[in-house]
């Protein structure tokens, strides 16, 4: 490197010319459009396919959907769903338990891929931090009970994303 | 007021009680600022990372700092085991009382001040340089690895900036002709080019190339001397965990912290009075002979409290925006560069006040 | 007894009582800490003294430098405390010796002192011209009277520290060294070299 190159890179480290770069720099970020989105106020967008929390789905006259084949339990890859069946007393055959260890799941969606009347989703909810592990450990009413919340958001994503299935 | 006030006042108790008075103002004035500038740091910082900052307690989250207050003043207080417990406790003390010590002999105005002293400049010095005191014992008294090189780092830190802000402080009291901070900033007075970033004075044109480096090298030296981004090494979270605070919790390391954030401030503050003409307004002003001793005092320190905040926030958007010096880097600045350029300022800066127009 | 007495007497319990505490302290920190806050309280009889110059020179350099090192030092240190204490009845004797010789010259040299009058001597402010700011005071004497001593002492302290950089500088070979001011002026066309390399020819150098 040249000795005037050199010279002219002390002056400019003198003068404090990259502090100022970066103070212009900075000044311009200021004023610009903050990125922060205040979380519990505000919330970012969210994919209609989003896969949060699970649920388990009712018919519209109130009938579960869930026929226990057991496809979800098959394909859960991490073995997460554990479900037992018998025929109930009008004949149709319904789950007696059906258990998702939330603690094991990984959230990959193949249980709601898997089933064939749309009874498993996973929905849009990803607010269900909890104090112990066993709360966790969910059964049957607690999903059905989400099931019954989240009906409404939950129907709506499955019609958004409809046309590209 | 009646004479037999007067003479109350004039008594060793009115005179203490005074003295104590104005202690509790300057004290209280102090903590309320480091309130809103820890608020005003972390708001700077956001805005340069294009994030929202502190804005849910109070309107624009102005009251941030007094929720930390609380969680800080309820949280359980922690003694590591193996700790040496009395000196675990004293260092945070002892950090805090310098730290708020030194606001003794800052001029706010003409004749704000709480003990104007002759060696004003160098009784900050002592204090600053026994500030190492409270990391040291923190750091040691925590029985921890973390802590005791965090401490280490910070206290080698400290004493080698600290040389090299003895030669840029020398080279103003050369200037200055005193080491008494009310007179420094009373030789300043008449306008920005009698500030002694700018020289001091128009006669003292040639050693503007002198004194503007100078104010340069003592604002960094500065941020060294506090431990402020970019070199909070002493704390760095990525190595040191927290460095000498990493046991600390609670109250202590609320002191601590109120500790640095005071001393930022004080740095600030000086820099104000050394370089930026301290109360003096950055131009004449001969319309203030007919006001009243109490509104030209509080003019005056309308210009250092705008001073200090443009300092100030220069220090915050260094800490925004240089990213974090290697301690080897730190110190090859401190004592290869720092220190011989300021040595030849004040070998400079006295040929000057000997053989200059001024001799 | 007025203000001025109470300090006198406040700063000097605390000074006499912290030199006892350096001595008998168990943990040799404390004995450093304890050291410290005699100097600090020292420095505060030197303001009472009228001496403000010295009371923050000593605070500046004796504890913010000097007593920062002794610190680093100690605290470094491994003290085997037991170890220490074995020897401690050898030792007792010729400590006692050296101790007590000590304690006789300093009775002598104060009995002296007092009956001679010295102390009233002394007595006379340091600063004669209380107008005159204490820093320009001893300037005055120091550059002028004793301008050989102090210029004496400056040497003794030159070849101290080029006797310290002459002890502990070695240059070892073979080592890089980082040089700030080159990395710094690398641009793109000194860093970097863009070469076409023909598909299954390489690249020979």
């Amino acid at each position: 490197m040249s000795f005037s190159a050199r010279v002219t890179q002390a002056i400019k480290g003198a003068a404090l010319m990259d502090f100022v770069g970066a103070f212009g720099l900075a000044m311009k970020y200021m004023v610009r459009p903050k990125a922060t989105v205040l979380y519990p106020f505000e919330r970012g967008p969210q994919s209609p396919r989003f896969r949060g929390e699970h649920a388990l789905r009712r018919y519209p006259n109130g009938e579960e959907r869930c026929i226990a084949c057991k496809l979800c339990e098959a394909i859960c890859p991490a073995q997460a769903i554990t479900i037992e069946a018998e025929p109930r007393a009008d004949g149709s055959r319904r789950t007696t338990r059906y258990d998702i260890d939330m603690v094991k799941c990984i959230y990959c969606g193949l249980c709601q891929e898997a089933c064939p009347v749309d009874a498993i989703v996973e929905g849009p909810n990803t607010e269900f931090a909890v104090e112990t592990r066993e709360e966790l450990y969910y059964d049957k009413a607690r999903l059905l009970d989400n099931g019954d919340r989240w009906e409404r958001l939950i129907a709506k994503n499955m019609e958004l994303d409809a046309p590209y299935r | 007021m009646t004479s037999t006030a007067l003479d109350f006042w004039a008594t060793p108790l009115g005179w203490s009680l005074i003295t104590v008075g104005q202690i509790l103002l300057v004290t209280v004035v102090l903590l309320l600022s480091v309130a809103f500038q820890i608020y005003g740091d972390r708001k700077i910082f956001a805005g340069v990372q294009m994030r929202k900052g502190p804005n849910v307690v109070g309107p624009f989250g102005l009251l941030q700092s007094f929720a930390d207050l609380g969680k800080f003043v309820v949280k359980e207080l922690v003694i590591p085991a193996g700790a040496d417990k009395a000196v675990f406790l004293l260092a945070p003390l002892i950090s805090v009382t310098l730290a708020l010590g030194s606001w003794a002999v800052m001029p706010f105005g003409p004749g704000w001040i709480v003990s104007n002293i002759n060696v004003g400049v160098l009784y900050l010095f002592a204090l600053s340089s026994l500030g190492v005191y409270g990391i040291i014992m923190g750091g040691w008294a925590s029985n921890s690895k973390y802590a005791f090189l965090g401490s280490l780092r910070s206290a080698a830190q400290m004493v080698s900036y600290e040389v090299s802000i003895g030669f840029v402080v020398i080279t103003v009291i050369l200037l200055a002709g005193s080491m008494n901070l009310q007179q420094i900033v009373e030789s300043q007075s008449g306008g920005f080019w009698n500030w002694y970033m700018f020289g001091g004075g128009l006669a003292n044109w040639p050693i503007l190339l002198v004194t503007f480096p100078m104010g340069v090298i003592f604002f960094i030296s500065g941020l060294a001397e506090t431990n402020r981004p970019p070199f909070d090494l002493p704390e760095a979270e990525s190595e040191l965990v927290a460095g000498y605070a990493v046991e600390y919790g609670s109250t202590p390391y609320l002191l601590f912290y109120l500790a640095e954030m005071s001393n930022i401030l004080l740095m600030s503050m000086l820099f104000a009075i050394l370089f930026l003409g301290g109360w003096q307004a950055p131009f004449p002003t001969p319309f203030t002979a007919d006001w009243a001793p109490t509104a030209v005092s509080l003019f005056a320190f309308m210009w250092l409290f705008l001073k200090t905040i443009f300092v100030f926030f220069m220090n915050a958007m260094v800490r925004a925006i240089v990213p974090r010096y290697r301690y080897d880097q730190l110190m090859r600045l401190g004592w290869k560069v720092f220190l011989p350029t300021s040595l030849v300022a004040v070998v400079l800066i006295a040929a000057w006040r000997v053989f200059g127009p001024q001799a | 007894m007025d203000l001025q007495a109470i300090a006198f007497y406040l700063l000097a319990a605390i000074t006499v009582a912290s030199g006892l505490l350096v001595i008998t302290a168990r943990n040799p920190v404390h004995s450093v800490l304890f050291l410290i806050l005699a100097f600090f309280t020292a420095a505060g009889l030197f303001v009472m003294l009228g001496a403000e110059f010295l009371a923050m020179l000593l605070v500046v350099v004796y504890v913010g430098a000097v007593a920062v090192l002794f610190l680093f030092v100690v605290m470094m240190l491994d003290v085997d405390f037991s170890q220490l204490r074995e020897g401690f009845s050898r030792y007792l004797p010729i400590g006692m010796v050296v101790g007590g010789v000590l304690a006789i010259e300093m009775i002598l040299v104060a009995t002296t002192v007092a009956n001679r009058g010295a102390a009233s001597l002394n007595a006379a402010p340091a600063n004669p011209d209380a107008a005159l700011p204490n820093a320009e005071a001893i300037g005055r004497v120091l550059y002028t009277d004793y301008v050989y001593f102090f210029q004496a002492a400056g040497l003794v302290l030159l070849v101290a520290m080029i006797g310290a950089i002459v002890l502990t500088l070695r240059h070892r070979p073979g080592v890089r060294r980082q040089n700030i001011a080159d990395q710094v002026a690398r641009t793109l066309e000194s860093g970097m070299e863009i070469v076409q390399i023909k598909s299954g020819e390489g690249l020979s150098e």
